[in-house]
């Protein structure tokens, strides 16, 4: 169980570090267009070619005729490890032109194919994973803070607070938020900079879950408010405030954990779901969901499979934060017996 | 085993009922002036299954707006005078002639005897007559009423006698007998008594007894089923036979499935279950290409469409609008040069090769080349150059500063916003590309998807928008339906509506043209005024044009007399004379029955 724990967290740890480090790993800009290679297929890095094995890969310059790509063979690209690029900035503080890899123009290297503006699939996914994971990390921190705090007031208080408090929680949890958010997009202003759509939607995920985590707070703080060493450091004269920062709040964390685990993935989705259907992050910058809203046309759903691969980083960022929450639930478990 | 083989015999009748149900073509009768037409002549029977977007509103000619019904309308009805798809000229309809007296103004319509309504009653000068009181009735509120106000005068109709019309113009009219294509002729025995009681707009819905609707095209309504399809069948009594002089139509039934998109009608085509694409995107004409060797479809590609897809900036009058952010901007929109740089920036042949697949032309003025009659082969094309640009920028006093931001002469920034319709995902691209190619300009563009209803409130009635992608054209080639665009008092003079007086001298200039080249009748003379126009619209850029697309169709090998036209109604405007190869006759296909 516990090595299990280990290589979740090990394989969370690379995935976002693959993502903050977009700039680096990804060869080419989010935005960069070829408008020559639209819907080119992924780039295929050959070792062979006719006079025989090369341990430095290579790459063939492709041209699109009429309706379909050939590689043109006459001429082999070599690939180049650390190389000079395109400029670029890692959390908004170091610059650098230095890629892991780069290919001699006029080829571009593709590895996940590229979508109608012949823009690199693989750099807007490692790019498109900032803004999703962030979203999603973000949003669980604002609605686990926010939980968090109306859970202890509702649970520790009870009586007429906590009815009130739990039921706006079971009110936002019936409303049809989709919906909603569609209405609220109505009344915004036209455009809005990514910087502030951005800030926008964390606000607006993380703000519409705070019902849940609120509820499970507050089923551990009224379990904990009646334990004996609770009541027994209120007959010693101890605050509200002590109380719940002494004995009652460390009592959630094993709870908080799970549910940020559990909440990342979701928050993720929700973004993919808001830029899905246009209410999130805008064109040219790059997201997992508005990167699969092209496949909103049929043509391109059954056409170009590897525009379908934030999907798939989708899946497997969800599968590792679920199993994780599964490894940190039975591992609470086995401590609390 | 006996009750299976009756149960087999059984509904081997019931599908040999279905199959007969439609009419069987009534028998020519030298008695009436049919008119023949040239053409494959192909074997009767069979059902075209044609997918559509949507439902159509109504069965009402008179009233109908949006092109799904008048796609389902336009094979119910005919008209008097029609243009010809593929020629795109005049020639005669329930009309077997027609004179036009010296000053242009008269024309004589001979009428064709003998011939009758869908529902087996006789067609006479009474019926035109009682149809034009109704599409000139302001209480019914035809949409086609405009063409038939001139100078804020009706046309005048008068019998002559039962099969004799005059129509007096009240003043000289350019092409005016091509206004009479489309013109449904209505049956006075069934509509007039709604009419006179004032119930005519609620005549003709998809609801109506389908024996209660009866007109001249080659189908009639069969049955209606909401959220699912119309039938048509054969009208026995039509007025057109083929040169074997067999009655048209060859088909018995024309169904419409509504299938809900595009996207829907490519895949039900795919499938097999639908026999005809009209207007179909460059991509899904790729994909259908792409598996052509299987399918072995007729794809069509017609060459350039007459639409054309235009980037406008809001240049109206906001004063009272509250809109102050926008009206600073507009200094920028308002200045030539700001709008000429803009064009020179754009990378049509790119918006071509991404947007349309190749299947596409760039567009540099209102007319494009697909209106071979029309267009000005003297407005220049000039390549893409940002150099260009920057130039006219820097001669219109607007500078970079070190991040390479374009500033205007005041020192802000240039940024402002595109809107265009979310649901077209054409100009949606077209829109990210515009956007790519101005931020080379250091220009910040947001391109802004809306709603289609809601971008065209912000167009149209408030406003409040800075620039906008769009499209229009596609219907007449004839200059005449472009007049509401380019007339500063039009109703589709997007850039500045509401105009009470021209305001600039550019767009009085355009004003007397087109008015003048309405009241033309020499096609030389009419050319030459409408080239000026076109000049003037390419020098001033009130549009900055991008590209049209082609028009793209397909339809099942077995599909007889397929050709398509560049205009409405692009595959069905033939409809009398389609017809199906052998191998598919009554072969029963999926989701029909």
């Amino acid at each position: 169980m516990r090595i299990n724990t280990l290589v979740l967290l090990l394989a969370l740890a690379i995935l976002h570090l693959v993502v903050i480090f977009a700039g680096f790993i990804a060869p080419y800009g989010p935005s960069v267009q070829n408008r020559e290679l639209p819907y080119a297929p992924p780039t295929r890095v050959h070792f062979v070619d006719t006079s025989g094995f090369h341990l430095r890969p290579f790459v063939y310059s492709q041209t699109l005729t009429l309706d379909s790509y050939k590689e043109d063979r006459t001429r082999e690209y070599p690939l180049h490890l650390f190389a000079r690029g395109e400029t670029y900035t890692i959390v908004g503080i170091f610059r650098s032109n230095i890629h892991l890899f780069q290919v001699a123009e006029p080829p571009r290297i593709f590895l996940f194919g590229a979508d109608g503006y012949g823009r690199d699939e693989f750099s807007r996914l490692l790019y498109g994973g900032q803004i999703s994971l962030a979203a999603g990390i973000l949003a669980t921190l604002l609605s686990l803070a926010a939980g968090t705090i109306i859970g202890t007031i509702s649970g520790y208080y009870g009586k007429w607070v906590d009815e009130s408090l739990m039921g706006s929680a079971e009110l936002f949890l019936s409303l049809p938020w989709f919906y909603f958010l569609i209405a609220v997009r109505a009344f915004l202003p036209l455009h809005l900079s990514p910087v502030e759509t951005f800030l926008l939607l964390i606000c607006v995920i993380g703000l519409i879950g705070w019902a849940r985590p609120a509820r499970l707070v507050r089923g551990v703080v009224l379990s904990a408010r009646s334990r004996n060493f609770v009541s027994a450091a209120r007959g010693f004269g101890a605050s509200d405030l002590y109380l719940l920062r002494r004995h009652i709040f460390p009592e959630t964390f094993g709870v908080l954990l799970t549910q940020a685990a559990l909440l990342v993935p979701q928050y993720v989705a929700a973004e993919a779901t808001l830029s899905f259907f246009g209410l999130g992050v805008s064109e040219p910058e790059p997201s997992w969901g508005n990167m699969l809203s092209t496949l909103q046309q049929y043509n391109v759903l059954v056409s170009y499979a590897w525009l379908l691969t934030p999907a798939a980083a989708l899946v497997i960022t969800s599968v590792i934060y679920w199993l994780l929450a599964d490894a940190l639930h039975s591992r609470l478990k086995s401590h609390s017996i | 085993m006996k009750f299976i083989a009756r149960l087999t015999l059984f509904v081997c009748l019931l599908t040999a009922a279905v199959a007969v149900a439609s009419p069987a073509p009534a028998p020519t009768n030298p008695a009436e002036e049919l008119q023949r037409v040239d053409g494959e002549v192909g074997p009767y029977g069979g059902h075209l299954v044609i997918g559509q977007r949507s439902e159509p509103k109504t069965l009402n000619p008179v009233t109908a707006t949006d092109a799904i019904s008048r796609e389902v309308i336009g094979r119910l009805t005919a008209d008097l005078i029609t243009v010809n798809r593929i020629s795109q000229q005049t020639e005669p309809g329930l009309a077997k002639s027609w004179t036009t007296s010296a000053d242009g103004r008269t024309f004589t319509l001979k009428l064709r005897k003998g011939i009758r309504f869908s529902d087996g009653y006789p067609f006479d000068a009474d019926d035109v007559i009682f149809s034009f009181t109704v599409y000139l009735d302001e209480a019914v509120n035809s949409p086609q009423r405009d063409l038939l106000i001139i100078d804020d005068k009706p046309l005048a109709v008068n019998k002559v006698d039962q099969s004799t019309v005059r129509f007096t113009l009240p003043r000289p009219y350019a092409a005016a007998e091509r206004i009479f294509d489309g013109l449904a002729m209505l049956p006075k025995h069934i509509l007039e008594k709604p009419y006179r009681e004032g119930r005519f707009a609620q005549t003709w819905t998809l609801n109506t007894a389908p024996a209660e609707v009866a007109g001249l095209g080659p189908f009639r309504v069969k049955e209606y089923l909401a959220g699912q399809r119309i039938v048509l069948e054969r009208n026995p009594y039509y007025w057109k036979a083929d040169h074997e002089n067999h009655r048209l139509p060859y088909l018995d039934e024309l169904v419409f499935l509504f299938v809900g998109s595009e996207d829907a009608q490519v895949m039900r085509f795919e499938a097999g279950e639908t026999d005809m694409v009209s207007r179909l995107s460059a991509e899904n004409f790729a994909l259908l290409t792409r598996e052509h060797t299987r399918t072995g479809s007729q794809l069509v590609d017609l060459g350039p469409s007459l639409e054309y897809n235009f980037l406008v900036f809001n240049l109206n009058d906001l004063g009272g609008k509250k809109l102050d952010a926008t009206s600073e901007k507009q200094a920028w929109f308002r200045d030539l040069k700001f709008r000429q740089a803009v064009s020179a920036a754009i990378d049509r042949d790119s918006i071509v090769r991404l947007v349309y697949g190749s299947r596409g032309t760039a567009l540099w003025g209102n007319v494009g080349p697909g209106n071979k009659l029309w267009v000005n082969q003297a407005i220049p094309h000039p390549q893409r150059s940002l150099d260009a640009s920057r130039q006219l920028l820097k001669s219109a006093g607007f500078s970079w500063n070190k991040s390479g931001q374009l500033l205007d002469p005041s020192g802000r920034a240039v940024e402002f916003s595109i809107v265009t319709s979310s649901s077209n995902t054409q100009r949606m691209k077209m829109a990210t590309l515009v956007q790519d190619d101005l931020s080379h300009l250091g220009m910040q563009v947001h391109v802004v998807p809306l709603d289609f209803r809601a971008m065209l409130d912000r167009v149209f009635q408030s406003f409040d928008y800075e620039a906008a992608i769009m499209g229009l054209g596609g219907g007449d080639p004839d200059p005449n339906p472009e007049m509401n665009v380019w007339l500063s008092s039009g109703a589709t003079h997007l850039w500045h509506l509401g105009e009470t007086q021209p305001a600039s001298d550019w767009e009085r200039e355009i004003d007397q043209l087109m008015q003048q080249q309405m009241i033309t009748l020499n096609y030389e003379k009419r050319k030459r005024l409408y080239n000026r126009v076109q000049q003037l619209i390419a020098a001033n850029v009130p549009f900055i044009f991008l590209a049209t697309p082609n028009v793209l169709t397909g339809a099942k090998a077995q599909v007889g007399n397929f050709h398509p036209a560049v205009l409405e109604h692009y595959t069905l405007w033939n409809a009398d004379q389609l017809y199906l190869r052998a191998e598919t006759k009554g072969v029963e296909r999926a989701g029909i029955r």
